[in-house]
């Protein structure tokens, strides 16, 4: 086991998570940590040997600095809520899973599968790596489903449990598609391989044999017409049914065609059919759409503001706390609403003093405080101490009412058919060449209508061109997936190609929203006086005097005397020395209004004004070369839901020309979006939190923006790591190159079109030549489309 | 020729053995999570096996 810790920039890291430890006071024997929370949970690793934890890998835990609330899972020991959650349950055990976002390295596995020691009523624990969940068995006699919540809480991994998991259990994952594949799998490599005498030619002496092939190869297509390829009966089906063509129909027709055909030349004995191709052009196009259901089946694009609210909240009922599942608050009822908790629903302030984030609704970064009595929105953060509120007005209609309508627009815009650009196109050429040789072949030799209409369909089945597509578009997913950049569907591709505006969203998107930067302005101050600064700012809960203490570290060993606070404009109090040092807004300070806008913290030292604390917002990384190559080919607009105080800085970010608005609320960005469709630009709009949500939908590309892919997001049809949104102009230019290796492999399957309907009209198709085209034309198609992006990627360094 | 049909019957058979073992693998999860199993396996202690229960 590693003894040593590693020391960087002279700072010790904790043993636990690897953060740096802010001072070495937290340890035990040679081991630091960072806080309270990492040496608990070492602490208990350590009593049920499972060190092996951090000799796996590294400095693997997670920050426990922020300490969950004892009785959170409460509301786990509820029948009711316990019945939606478990799987199965008998009178000794209960079988669960949890999802657990944490997970992230094998010493997670490690930990996770020896939950036994830590809990002995656990009996079992799976883990599924790959959905970080594991699935838990635990007796009922020895442990109940809340204390194996709170063990894991304990080890760090705390269970999420959302709403949603109330009101559906996940889908599992559909593996119809992956039995389908293998046995069209299995049917295709077989006809493949009994139709070579079919090619080669056989020994007239032999024809009894080629017969015997032929019913093989019959036999063998029919699971292949009847169960592989079903998925592409039933979307064309459902495309019919709303009086629209999407691209599966032509195949579904293909398949069936080229079926009954060839059925027909075997049953008369007069050919060998083209089961072959069928088979293959079902294996090809089922590969194609796996590959791209696996891209995103992880992400759900389609969450709502739900799966942000807490699973259950405490009602106040004759001074006990009750867990109450969301949809059952009614008016009139009191919430207790805990630290870091989101506000479920409006209400009226009854006890406590709450600072409220709105981020979530507003984009306001700053936290606002209520006092008593005030009403508070749903949607906020409370983000100190714990606050009652009565409920005057209850989800769903509290939240956002503006939301509802506008986000069904665009749900119904978007469907997840993959169109080519030239498709309409195609199927004219296609009917139109078939209605000629009908007619030619009618007029002249009628005994050769049929053979040479269904060999056009055949050949010109789209397979080759649905395959460029297919796979052009599942290889650029997968590859922008890799790159944490999540597309909804194969369409989005097209929606980032077209794109001509692009939207920032500024709070929380082009700035970080944990973030800020503090700056003083005015007399310089002394390391005492700074020191002094901090201690009082220390001593008050308000959001900026905390963030201003946290930044100038928390001022240690300066006693503070005759402290007050007046709410809502500063503080005062008088330090060791005997200066008197007051703190707060310009008005309170200096006794003159503010002439600047911006958040300012204002310091005077007996009653002669010092200076100013200015808070900033902090933009992320590489966020000036992201807005320079954007800007070079594309409009950029900043909208902001906070005051102007950035909007110099922002100016030099994004230049003179664009368009800069700030005390945006959601509706004004909405609105911004749909002026922009109106004058014919196609948005795209990146965005962070609910207050974008509105926005996000409507513009033709919507990107949520989110510090970690398993943090929930809004609604949207793309999903970005705030890491790496600097390389967007990267992914946007993939998708640009996307299209033209659609339309490069689209022309070459026109060529090998060309060359079988060469054929085809004359009625000669015969099954070699049909043989030698279909895979030669699907693979080389294939080759080029998979090269190709992979290459470009390659060289775009992703 | 009697022996070609033998071959076919024999080929086919194989083929479907593995067919058979890739619809049992997908129905019974092993393709689900690629990671774990492979680390699982590295774990000195390994976690006590679920005693056979009542599934």
């Amino acid at each position: 086991m590693p003894t040593i810790q590693p020391v960087t920039d002279n700072k010790t890291l904790c043993y636990h998570c690897g953060e740096p430890c802010p001072n070495e006071k937290i340890h035990i024997a040679e081991k630091k940590f960072c806080c309270e929370g990492c040496k608990m949970v070492y602490q208990i690793l350590n009593e049920n040997s499972l060190c092996d934890y951090y000799s796996l890998n590294e400095n693997p835990g997670i920050n426990q600095r922020i300490v969950v609330r004892k009785d959170k899972f409460a509301l786990l020991d509820d029948e009711k809520i316990k019945t939606q959650l478990i799987s199965f349950k008998d009178d000794t055990q209960i079988h669960i899973t949890f999802y657990l976002p944490q997970m992230h390295c094998s010493s997670c596995l490690y930990l996770l599968e020896n939950l036994h020691r830590v809990n002995p009523g656990v009996v079992s624990s799976k883990v599924n790596f790959a959905r970080k969940e594991v699935d838990i068995v635990l007796l009922t006699k020895e442990t109940s489903l809340r204390k194996v919540a709170e063990t894991l809480t304990s080890i760090g991994y705390e269970p999420y449990i959302s709403l949603n998991d109330l009101k559906e259990k996940r889908p599992a994952i559909d593996k119809s598609m992956v039995y389908q594949l293998g046995i069209a799998g299995f049917c295709f490599g077989n006809i493949m391989l009994l139709s070579f005498p079919e090619y080669l030619g056989i020994d007239a002496s032999e024809v009894g044999l080629r017969a015997v092939f032929r019913w093989l190869n019959f036999v063998l297509a029919i699971p292949v017409l009847l169960y592989s390829a079903l998925p592409f009966y039933e979307s064309s089906w459902k495309s019919i049914k709303h009086k629209f063509l999407n691209i599966d129909a032509p195949i579904a027709l293909a398949i069936i065609i080229t079926f009954v055909r060839s059925a027909i030349e075997v049953i008369n004995g007069t050919g060998g059919g083209y089961f072959d191709s069928m088979t293959g052009i079902v294996f090809f196009m089922l590969i194609g759409r796996i590959i791209q259901d696996k891209t995103y089946r992880q992400l759900s694009f389609e969450r709502d503001y739900t799966s942000y609210f807490p699973i259950a909240i405490s009602v106040l009922k004759d001074s006990k706390e009750i867990p109450t599942t969301l949809p059952e608050i009614k008016t009139g009822d009191t919430l207790l609403i805990h630290n870091e908790e989101l506000i479920p629903a409006d209400g009226i302030l009854t006890k406590g003093k709450a600072f409220i984030d709105y981020s979530f609704v507003t984009g306001e970064s700053i936290p606002v405080l209520k006092e008593m009595g005030e009403l508070v929105y749903a949607g906020g953060k409370q983000t100190e101490g714990n606050i009652e509120i009565l409920v005057v007005k209850k989800l769903p209609k509290a939240i956002l009412p503006n939301y509802g309508t506008e986000m069904n627009l665009k749900s119904r815009r978007k469907i997840n058919f993959i169109r080519p650009p030239a498709e309409p196109v195609f199927h004219l050429y296609c009917f139109t060449i078939a209605a000629t040789t009908a007619v030619y072949w009618q007029i002249n030799d009628p005994s050769k209508l049929w053979p040479a209409i269904t060999s056009i369909f055949i050949i010109t089945c789209p397979c080759a061109l649905l395959l460029s597509n297919t796979f052009t578009n599942g290889n650029i997913l997968r590859i922008l997936g890799k790159n944490r950049f999540y597309l909804r569907s194969a369409q989005t591709i097209e929606d980032i190609a077209r794109i001509t505006h692009v939207v920032f969203d500024k709070t929380g998107t082009l700035t970080s929203a944990n973030q800020q930067n503090i700056f003083y302005e005015g007399d310089g101050l002394t390391e005492q006086e700074l020191n002094q600064v901090a201690s009082i700012a220390s001593h008050s809960s308000h959001p900026l005097s905390r963030a201003l203490s946290k930044h100038l570290g928390y001022g240690k060993d300066e006693e503070v005397s005759q402290f007050h606070e007046n709410t809502g404009r500063g503080v005062q109090g008088i330090t060791d020395d005997g200066t008197f040092l007051k703190l707060g807004s310009a008005e309170f300070v200096t006794e003159q209004k503010s002439n600047t806008s911006g958040t300012n913290v204002y310091i005077s030292m007996n009653d002669k004004v010092k200076g100013r604390f200015v808070f900033s917002n902090q933009y992320r990384e590489n966020v000036e070369p992201l807005l320079h190559s954007l800007k070079r080919h594309y409009n950029v607009s900043v909208l902001s839901g906070d005051n102007d105080a950035e909007r110099e800085n922002l100016k030099k970010l994004v230049g003179e020309k664009s368009e800069l608005l700030f005390n945006q609320k959601p509706e004004d960005k909405l609105q911004y979006i749909k002026d922009l469709q109106i004058r014919g630009e196609s948005v795209m709009m990146i965005g962070d939190g609910l207050n974008d949500a509105g926005a996000l939908k409507q513009s033709n590309v919507g990107i949520a923006i989110s510090e970690q892919t398993n943090n929930f997001t809004p609604s949207s049809d793309a999903i970005i790591e705030a890491k790496q949104l600097p390389r967007l102009t990267r992914f946007i230019r993939l998708c640009i190159a996307n299209r033209k290796i659609i339309i490069a492999s689209f022309v070459l399957s026109i060529v090998y079109n060309i060359i079988g309907l060469y054929f085809a009209v004359q009625g000669t198709l015969s099954p070699v030549i049909a043989a030698i085209l279909m895979p030669s034309s699907s693979l080389s198609i294939l080759l080029l489309t998979f090269g190709s992006s992979s290459l470009l990627s390659k060289n775009m360094k992703m | 020729m009697s022996v070609i049909l033998i071959l076919l019957i024999a080929s086919i058979s194989v083929a479907g053995i593995f067919l058979f073992a890739f619809l049992w693998g997908t129905k019974t999860g092993q393709f689900e999570d690629d990671i774990s199993p492979a680390s699982r396996i590295l774990f000195d202690d390994k976690p006590a096996q679920p005693k056979p229960n009542n599934k």
